[in-house]
């Protein structure tokens, strides 16, 4: 009987003992939860955006695939159609599709992805391309039929009946809409033709884009690929139809990973929240948990009941992350479009697709950090000796004491070998490594940094002043909790802040290198449908406001099977004009022998492992051409690799004398006003061409970047707060600890305003050396930011650009508020009885 | 996805062209510049035995009796279609649609109990699909009727049966109508040339239900071209191609219009002394005797018949009830066509095709 009253006495106290806890620190459970909420949220929401990015693309390639096997795919202009009759005889193809698929300039819009087949066969391979009600085939055979998904009909303002105006080169061409698809059959913008009828009508005669291949149900796919590859020209390939999915996932999977990697910060940062509440509540329930142990409750019964603690608030952060992290991935996909305006798929509509399994990981993952924040802070109250915690005062062993400097120091040389270890699966998995060994090695080492660095300031005059230095000297383990919180904080915020900062830099001037000209004529992006024509060109050069041109026709060709393509970016170079390339890496020479020279980028030279004199083929007109590496350059556009040749080489090649964009040199007295209205003129049309002035492009791409990074900032200033709610955390400890000490000063006749002169100043010695010290980490690891993580994830280098007036003005905004939170966590000291206070120790 | 789903298509639409007109945005065939089916034009052979790609429409229509080592016999049709579905306004782009082809076969086995059938479509050009002029050499990727040397060689391979048969003329070519100008009503707008190649001598294997057949017999081969084969009140039609036994033809049809009033009639009768007569409209009844209900789409044929052309009093009973062709899912039409047999007060005197369109809903070509 008696055991059981026990039993049910120690089940109430350990219920009162979590019910105080909980009302008396309602502030710092919250933001606890609001710490675990995050990381999660940012988690969720990461991988919300992107899994449906890669979903609807995934979706949209489907949609003309369909049960395909197989897919054969050459450069971005397409590939000569008479490979199509003897892919469709081959011995164990089913079915051969052949398509077109390009994007369609019209005049003054958005252009429109288009999808030209031949229906009798794309249907076979996939019968829901028009949805089942689709009964106007005969009509769609007609030479000027077009059929509008329902999104595009919307945004265009057509329905059947109408005419698309679309832009062929400088001319425009009317097509009929003949019909509008169900909503539910195309969740894209995109128009569907015949393919006889986009090969005319859109001067894409003789070429294909695609074809998709299915096998005979008894013939074996690998095999019929390896037969197809044997017939296909250079520059074509085949690959199974989950390459371009699979693509698209490799291409955005640096970007979400470098994402995931902030969430898991975030993440990480509400365990230590976690672990500083913990350390705090427990430390003020010492006493309880003394008096629970002495009642009968089992080391084992407090760990649980401490667990089960973390386990709610963790539960709770982890639940409101889910929720917060679904919405935020709602709402950029409304806003911002999956990429998060990265433009890894612009132009796709975007849905929210819903990943179950997924959510309960990261929801795992949350209660996961939130356990692993409270296990040592409970393992000690647990483990802890019941009679002295009983007596009053007693704030013994919180966290570590001292420890030898050799793991820090370990830590700190293993980052220098995992900073130099190349990417694993494309991914800086050493970068990783070596900012987490880093950072911990940073955190190991502060204590002991911190008080040599408290060593070796002068000894001030003032008594108040005194006392906290010493107070500092003798660092104890809250004040670790501040310092550790104040340099993890600092750090990352300041890493972030130099890399940002570089890559902006970087950016301006690479944009100066490659906008050497006045203006820039645009007839088209690559692959569009508008372009200009040698008599354009000609036309244009010759404009009154025209001093110089220069021509540039921009492609995408494969080079090898399942790989993104590469951009071949053609201009005419003058050899001569150092201004004429981008800024090169050191190391270009003259190529040996004949051969011309091409210039690739640092993620050409990185994906394909070219250097400098290299030899390369290129595929150009359905041959390969023989080209020598004469220099790598920057190119902060194409992630998937560029290759930049001279135009009259391409020309010779290829015959195509179509360009995309136009470089002006303005006369004197010419301006980007006077020529757009002469090309208006030339042209005879308006909206056939853009027409910008370099500022203009500078001025856009500088405001892409700093939306593309506007998420790193908000990030910056969550840290922030972490890193006050340290210094309040490790305050409010150490005054706890502290009140005897306080209370004798009191006595001894020390005014309240001292006491807060006094933890205020501490306050400031402590922000103002985590800082420091903060600074030194995080300047080391914007290094490995820099060269490494940024340089393995994008394929792109950059120079070094510090902020130093962002750092010294966060610097001291930082220092000021953690004097500011000591003092404010010091005022629950000044308001008991100073008698009582020192009575407490008797 | 399923691999063994075929082709949704409205081909049926398709294979008429204008027929999607009055829906909106279609118009091609209305301004199509197609020739007239006008009388007086003399058939020429080899010539007329190939395509003529002016015109809207063209099929050739393979049917017959087949009879394997063990004499089960086993009915077959093969049939490819020519279809000019729009005006391409000079479209120089090879996969521009001037010509659409439609192949079409299925075997009636009484072992079998029903038609198993197969379908091929596409756009003609690239060698994949065409119609030869001058001679008949009509393909679909490996589906093909050509001709060579005296025989018409007819391959198809599907997805339930296989079909690779010589069929070898003996007979010259039967003319229907006014020397081949076939009339389908009785305005002088919807007609067709109309000619066939009847008492063909088939050799050649049936592959179906996993064995393969060596099997002999006859068949018949119509070959017919127009641009306004129906009339425009017709609701369907019933059609026979009979092969009889002492060497002679008979070929008949009958255009029905709403409540299955005959609109328009015709035969042509060659005897087997060679001599081949038509027949007015009036000189032809046809009247059903027994009926079959399909439960598939709960459509009445009927599938017994006694025909009267002139004198001749023939009775017809099919090779087995269901013959019926479900193309709901890609044509979207259902009809019956089928093997029969034809006899003279019970005595067997040829055997035949028989057709009948128009009675699951009106039938459009």
């Amino acid at each position: 009987m008696a055991a059981l009253a026990l039993a049910g006495y120690r089940n109430l106290a350990q219920r009162a003992l979590t019910a105080g806890a909980w009302q008396e620190n309602r502030g710092r459970l919250l933001l606890s939860v609001a710490g675990v909420a995050l990381g999660v949220a940012l988690g969720v929401a990461v991988h919300l955006i992107n899994g449906s990015a890669i979903t609807e693309f995934s979706l949209a390639a489907r949609t003309l695939s369909g049960d395909a096997d197989l897919v054969v795919r050459g450069p971005l202009e397409g590939f000569d159609e008479t490979v199509y009759p003897r892919l469709a005889q081959l011995p164990g193809v089913d079915v051969a599709s052949p398509a077109l698929e390009f994007d369609v300039r019209l005049p003054g819009r958005r252009a429109l992805h288009l999808i030209a087949v031949d229906a009798f066969r794309a249907l076979r391979i996939q019968p829901a391309l028009f949805g089942s009600e689709f009964r106007q085939l005969p009509a769609l055979l007609e030479s000027d039929a077009v059929v509008l998904s329902r999104a595009a009909a919307d945004d265009l303002g057509l329905r059947e009946g109408d005419a698309l105006v679309a832009q062929v080169g400088t001319q425009t061409v009317a097509l009929r809409v003949i019909a509008v698809l169900a909503a539910e059959t195309a969740a894209q913008r995109v128009a569907y033709a015949d393919i006889a009828t986009a090969q005319w009508r859109l001067q894409r005669l003789g070429l294909l884009d695609r074809i998709d291949i299915r096998v005979a149900p008894d013939a074996d796919t690998g095999e019929i690929a390896a037969r197809i590859a044997a017939l296909l020209p250079p520059g074509v390939q085949v690959s199974d139809t989950d390459a371009q999915s699979r693509q698209a996932e490799g291409m955005t999977r640096a970007y979400r990973v470098n994402l995931n990697m902030l969430a898991l910060v975030a993440l990480f940062t509400g365990s230590f929240l976690v672990f500083a509440t913990q350390a705090l509540t427990i430390l003020r329930r010492r006493r309880e948990i003394a008096i629970l142990r002495v009642l009968g409750v089992t080391r084992g019964g407090v760990l649980r009941v401490l667990l089960a603690e973390s386990l709610l608030l963790g539960a709770a952060g982890s639940a409101l992350g889910v929720a917060l992290g679904s919405g935020l991935a709602w709402l950029a996909l409304t806003r911002l479009g999956g990429d998060l305006g990265a433009g890894y798929f612009s132009g796709m509509t975007v849905h929210l697709h819903q990943d179950p399994v997924a959510l309960a990981l990261y929801f795992a993952l949350g209660i996961a950090a939130a356990l692993a924040g409270c296990v040592v802070p409970a393992w000690q109250a647990a483990a802890s000796a019941p009679a002295p915690a009983l007596k009053a005062g007693d704030t013994s062993d919180t966290a570590a004491g001292a420890r030898p400097p050799w793991p820090g120091l370990a830590l700190l040389a293993a980052a220098v070998p995992l900073a130099l270890l190349p990417p694993i699966r494309d991914l800086p998995l050493g970068g990783y490594g070596a900012v987490a060994a880093l950072l911990a090695g940073a955190l190991w080492l502060a204590p002991a940094v911190v008080e040599w660095l408290l060593g070796h300031l002068p000894s001030p005059r003032d008594a108040v002043a005194l006392i906290a230095f010493q107070q500092l000297r003798g660092a104890n383990s809250q004040l670790g909790i501040s310092i550790a919180a104040i340099v993890v904080s600092f750090s990352l915020m300041a890493a972030m802040l130099i890399m940002i900062g570089s890559f902006r830099g970087s950016l301006e001037a690479w944009l100066e290198d490659i906008l050497p000209a006045d203006a820039y004529v645009r007839a088209g992006g690559a692959g569009q449908t508008g372009f200009l024509d040698a008599a354009a060109l000609r036309g244009i050069a010759t404009l009154p406001s025209v001093a110089r041109t220069a021509a540039v026709r921009i492609q995408e060709i494969r080079m090898q099977p399942g790989q993104a393509p590469i951009t071949l970016l053609v201009r005419d170079i003058d050899p001569a004009d150092p201004r004429a390339l981008p800024r090169l890496q050191p190391g270009a020479v003259k190529p040996r022998g004949e051969l011309p020279p091409v210039w690739i980028s640092e993620a050409a030279a990185d994906l394909y492992g070219w250097r400098v004199g290299n030899e390369i083929g290129v595929a150009l007109g359905g041959a390969a051409v023989r080209f020598a590496v004469a220099g790598i350059w920057r190119d902060y556009t194409r992630q998937n690799g560029t290759l930049l040749i001279d135009r009259a080489r391409y020309v010779a090649a290829t015959g195509d004398t179509r360009v995309n964009d136009v470089w002006v040199w303005l006369a004197p007295g010419g301006s980007v006003a006077t020529l757009a209205a002469e090309l208006r003129q030339v042209l005879g049309g308006a909206g056939l061409v853009d027409v910008r002035d370099a500022a203009s492009i500078r001025r856009v791409s500088l405001a892409l970047f700093d939306r593309t990074f506007a998420v790193t900032y908000l990030l910056e200033a969550v840290a922030v707060l972490i890193g006050l709610f340290g210094i309040s955390v490790g305050f409010s400890s150490q005054v706890l600890a502290r009140r005897a000490e306080f209370g004798m000063l009191r006595h001894v006749g020390v005014t309240r305003r001292q006491i807060a002169a006094l933890l205020g100043i501490e306050g400031l010695l402590a922000g103002a050396t985590g800082i420091a010290y903060g600074l030194v980490t995080g300047g080391a690891i914007s290094l490995i930011l820099i060269h490494v993580v940024n340089r393995q994830s994008f394929h792109w280098s950059m120079d070094l650009h510090v902020p130093a007036l962002a750092l010294a003005a966060v610097s001291a905004v930082l220092i000021l508020a953690a004097t500011a939170t000591a003092m404010a966590s010091g005022r629950q000291a000044m308001s008991g009885q100073p008698i009582a206070a020192v009575k407490e120790d008797w | 996805m399923n691999r063994r789903r075929f082709v949704l298509l409205p081909f049926g639409a398709l294979v008429a062209g204008g027929a999607a007109r009055g829906a909106p945005g279609a118009r091609g065939a209305a301004d199509v510049a197609y020739p007239a089916v006008v009388p007086g034009r003399a058939l020429r052979f080899p010539d007329d035995e190939g395509s003529h790609p002016d015109f809207r429409i063209e099929w050739w229509y393979a049917t017959g009796w087949l009879f394997d080592a063990a004499r089960q016999p086993l009915g077959f049709q093969i049939t490819f279609f020519r279809n000019r579905p729009v005006d391409t306004g000079g479209n120089p782009s090879r996969f521009a649609p001037a010509q659409l082809l439609v192949a079409h076969a299925a075997i009636s086995d009484p072992q079998h109990g029903r038609l198993r059938h197969d379908q091929q479509l596409a756009r003609g050009g690239f060698g994949l699909a065409g119609a030869a002029e001058r001679m008949t050499d009509v393909h679909i990727g490996n589906w093909s009727l050509r001709a060579g040397g005296d025989a018409l060689n007819a391959r198809m391979a599907g997805r339930e049966f296989s079909l690779d048969l010589a069929l070898r003329r003996t007979q010259p070519p039967l003319l229907h109508g006014d020397d081949g100008y076939s009339r389908k009503g009785p305005g002088a707008g919807s007609a067709s040339y109309y000619y066939t190649l009847p008492h063909l001598a088939v050799a050649g294997s049936v592959v179906a239900g996993g064995r393969t057949s060596s099997v002999t017999g006859t068949a018949w081969l119509d070959h017919e071209w127009s641009t306004a084969p129906m009339e425009p009140l017709a609701t369907g039609w019933d059609w026979i191609g009979i092969n009889l036994d002492d060497g002679g033809a008979l070929m008949a049809f009958r255009m029905r219009g709403a409540g299955d009033g005959a609109l328009w009639s015709s035969a042509t009768l060659r005897g087997a002394d060679g001599r081949s007569r038509t027949f007015a409209p009036e000189q032809v009844t046809w009247t059903p005797v027994r009926h079959w209900r399909s439960a598939r789409t709960g459509a009445t044929y009927p599938v017994g018949w006694r025909v009267a052309i002139g004198e001749l009093l023939l009775e017809l009973e099919p090779l087995m009830d269901d013959q019926e062709m479900d193309a709901r899912a890609s044509t979207g039409t259902v009809y019956w066509e089928g093997a029969v047999t034809a006899r003279v007060r019970d005595r067997v005197v040829g055997r035949g095709y028989l057709e009948l369109t128009g009675y699951w809903r009106p039938f459009r070509l």
